[in-house]
């Protein structure tokens, strides 16, 4: 008997094992809310720049360097925040922040995201800045999906929801704004907060 | 009705080997010093398993060198998975008999 139950805690102790050497788990919901939190911020920021409706219309040069500035600010904040917060979760989890998975889970995100960096500063090169919204929100979803697989299962959900609604502000290229707006800020603290409710609380 | 005890693998009724063949089966390969961190074991006690699922040819050593270092990098083999598989389920089978 005793023995039959040393064999069940194993093949737990081993389904843990087999999980936390493919996932992250240490991503913190607190920081993706914080991130959307930037997020609005920033478009809030952008819409004393443009108005939301005229934002497809701009060819104003000043004015696009002073949105990508406040896209980059609200990026770097983002980051910042998601590696503070998630290297003190590891601590207070006892496992190692920097290892084989999160370097793995790094690549698998810069992938689309370095491609979809260099094909967005092409668009604005060609004055198609009509489509940098929509591109943004794609590879950002192709990205997550991407890295999906060494995050929790729900990163996928958010990933098609940024390509579709990618896709959507695609159509709609003159919502830019409210679509940046509602992809990297309502989402992340909607998905922020269920990660947090379901992993972090 | 046939013995479950039976079907469970020798090599990875050893904690550590099973370890390591879990780690191996979910990844496509992982590296030794990246092994040696997540198991929390010593070099010593990480290549003496190491050795041995290799010559059950379970797992299968990749030799190479980034930046002039070593590196050894681990896969398990199509036997090594099977063989895991096998492990798993005759450890499951045993659980269920004591559930009924």
């Amino acid at each position: 008997m005793e023995e039959k139950q040393a064999y069940q805690k194993d093949l737990e102790s081993i389904r843990k094992l087999m999980e936390r050497s493919v996932k992250f788990i240490s991503l913190s919901g607190l920081s993706g809310i914080l991130a959307g939190v930037y997020a609005l911020l920033g478009a809030l920021a952008a819409s004393f720049l443009i108005s939301p409706v005229t934002y497809g219309a701009t060819s104003d040069q000043q004015i696009i360097i002073q949105l990508l500035g406040i896209a980059v600010v609200v990026l770097a904040a983002s980051l910042v925040t998601g590696f503070w917060m998630s290297s003190r979760k590891a601590k207070k989890a006892g496992v190692k922040f920097w290892d084989a998975t999160s370097k793995r889970l790094v690549i698998n995100l810069a992938i689309p995201l370095v491609t979809g960096g260099l094909f967005i500063i092409i668009l604005l090169l060609s004055d198609h800045v009509g489509i940098v919204v929509p591109s943004f929100l794609i590879f950002y979803g192709l990205a997550l999906i991407n890295a999906s697989p060494n995050l929790y299962e729900e990163v996928r959900y958010l990933g098609y929801s940024e390509i579709l609604l990618g896709l959507l502000s695609a159509v709609l290229p003159y919502y830019g704004l409210l679509f940046w707006a509602i992809g990297f800020g309502l989402f992340h603290i909607l998905y922020g907060a269920v990660m947090y409710k379901k992993y972090d609380a | 009705m046939k013995n479950p005890f039976e079907n469970l693998d020798k090599m990875l009724e050893h904690r550590v080997r099973l370890q390591i063949m879990s780690v191996l089966v979910a990844n496509e390969s992982y590296d030794f010093n990246a092994l040696k961190e997540l198991l929390d074991v010593t070099d010593g006690n990480l290549a003496t398993n190491m050795k041995a699922l290799e010559k059950e040819k379970y797992i299968s050593v990749l030799k190479s060198f980034i930046d002039r270092k070593p590196n050894t990098r681990y896969k398990a083999t199509e036997r090594g998975r099977v063989a895991f598989k096998k492990h798993l389920e005759a450890m499951e089978e045993l659980i269920k008999q004591q559930r009924k």
